[in-house]
């Protein structure tokens, strides 16, 4: 996080360098790349919106996860025994004409915004490579440049419970750390990084390995791993949900911390340190 | 430290930034989608798929599964039925005086009969069938393999295509697929007559059709009535070798 360790602790208020190019360029890369790899996904989803466990599932097989329209014509999400309506939002829609539409997620979140299978999937496959390769050219630059070892390391007094719970309290108070503190990542991040860039990004790339029929003839550990084609679809598509999920928290804690500072750093390099409040009792 | 340089980065980032944002916002995506240049450079991952697989796994087999694993219900897809009069004709009586066409760039052009193929060498597999659209069934396939009816005809050296011209139809176009020599000449790749120990019924395909296994099922023709070896594929139809292909955008190369 820190370009080199500095001798002396930067003051309050100072601007200092927070990000190197490698990791700024990587993070507005793979905003855009998630972002198009989401959308295209939902659109492929739409043309089978049904999950199941295990290497075949098909309409006659019994799905874990299912979003459609029920025979009143309500918009509906089934996950196991138990069903939602989502009448506007999933199953059944109005499209931007206000045309009612029975198709799984809405125009407005996928790629195309038309129905298209063929066009997602050229979508989704070429940016699947800027996501597989730009995470790979991460990964290596971080181990050899330290990134990794300096900032993500979570040392043994880190992993201590009663650390972790302040953490956490501190969170739930929304009281962020000040001055040269806030230059780096508390055991929380650290955690949510690790397991963004360690699980479940290789995940997602695996899981996608895993559905290829191609892949399956010369790599056949990858879809047997995940317990057969179909868990692999699955596992994508929680993947999937489990990085969105990431992205709203994230984007909460950069407007709670500041979106201004915190932006500018993810653009520039240059961070301000936050300042001790005042009228903190 | 050069500024200059650094100022034109972060204006490029702030730039891409914004386009990327608001482009998304405004629905750029579809206007990108519809953009040729833009397409064909999304498109140009294809060659990577198709070169990647090849690189890792050229001659690589198709998992085989076990009876135990077989779908209990194995979904019909595409064309269920023929409405062709002479293919509903051929149907009632069994095949019996059907022939499959194998011809273009062949030494001993051939019309076999359906026991022609039943008395060549047999090989059966259970294997996952992958739908382009995420489902998968498992079912057993048996009938003589690609290689052997194409060694029988002879292949020029100039062959690097093999079409599959089929009987049924969209609308007034007849369904065709085609593959590469290497998935051509793979010892999986079977004209199947034979479906879970049973004669194939009309909906998946009688009295023929191909397996193709390392690749989306769409690449797997149905009701094979021809089978034609070309230099290339310019001049078939649209030119990008398949029915879904010219139709609507669908990867030549399905193996992904």
């Amino acid at each position: 996080m820190t370009e080199h360790s500095e001798p002396t602790q930067p003051a309050q208020g100072q601007l200092v360098r927070r990000h190197r190019l490698s990791t700024r360029i990587w993070h507005w890369v793979n905003a855009v790349t998630l972002l198009v790899m989401l959308m295209s996904g939902l659109m492929i989803f739409n043309a089978h919106p049904r999950l199941y466990w295990g290497e075949y599932g098909a309409n006659a097989d019994a799905a874990w996860l299912e979003i459609g329209a029920t025979q009143s014509g309500e918009g509906m999400l089934r996950i196991g025994g138990g069903a939602i309506r989502t009448t506007g939002v999933l199953g059944v829609w109005t499209d931007g004409e206000g045309k009612e539409k029975r198709r799984a997620f809405p125009s407005w979140s996928t790629i195309p915004s038309h129905y298209s299978l063929a066009d997602a999937r050229v979508w989704h496959l070429a940016f699947a490579w800027v996501l597989a390769l730009g995470l790979l050219a991460y990964l290596v630059r971080s181990l050899l440049n330290g990134h990794i070892r300096r900032d993500l390391h979570i040392t043994a007094r880190e992993w201590r419970p009663s650390h972790i719970w302040h953490d956490i309290r501190d969170h739930a108070r929304l009281r962020f750390p000040s001055g040269a503190a806030a230059l780096h990542y508390n055991v929380l991040q650290k955690l949510s990084y690790i397991g963004v860039l360690f699980v479940l990004l290789p995940l997602i790339i695996l899981t996608g390995l895993g559905m290829s029929p191609g892949t399956d003839a010369w790599a056949p550990w990858v879809t047997q791993g995940f317990g057969g084609r179909q868990s692999a679809r699955s596992i994508h598509f929680i993947a999937a949900f489990l990085l969105v999920g990431f992205f709203l928290v994230h984007i909460v804690m950069v407007i709670l911390a500041g979106p201004i500072n915190e932006v500018r750093s993810m653009i520039t390099g240059n961070y301000r340190l936050p300042k001790e409040k005042d009228d903190a009792k | 430290m050069s500024g200059s340089a650094k100022i034109l980065t972060r204006r490029g980032l702030l730039r891409a930034g914004a386009l990327g944002a608001g482009g998304l916002v405004l629905s750029g995506c579809d206007r990108l989608n519809d953009n040729s240049g833009f397409r064909s450079l999304l498109e140009s991952a294809e060659g990577l798929h198709l070169r990647s697989q090849r690189l890792f796994g050229r001659d690589a087999l198709a998992r085989e599964f076990s009876p135990a694993d077989l779908s209990p219900e194995f979904r019909a897809n595409g064309n269920r039925e023929v409405k062709d009069a002479a293919y509903r004709q051929q149907l009632a009586s069994g095949f019996a005086g059907w022939t499959l066409k194998v011809d273009g760039l062949v030494e001993k052009p051939l019309a076999l009969p359906l026991s022609a193929l039943q008395a060549m060498p047999q090989r059966a597999q259970i294997t996952r069938h992958d739908c382009v659209e995420g489902w998968s069934a498992i079912g057993k396939w048996q009938g003589p393999q690609l290689s052997h009816v194409l060694d029988v005809a002879g292949l020029k050296p100039q062959a690097r295509f093999i079409v599959f011209h089929c009987a049924d139809r969209f609308g007034s176009t007849p369904y065709y697929e085609s593959i590469d020599m290497i998935d051509a000449l793979h010892p999986q790749t079977i004209l199947a007559w034979r479906m879970n120990d049973k004669v194939l019924p009309e909906k998946f395909g009688a009295p023929l059709r191909l397996r193709v296994e390392r690749q989306l099922g769409y690449k797997h023709a149905k009701y094979v009535m021809r089978i034609e070896a070309r230099e290339s594929l310019d001049g078939l139809y649209g030119g990008k070798g398949g029915y879904w292909e010219d139709s609507s955008g669908y990867a030549w190369y399905a193996g992904i």
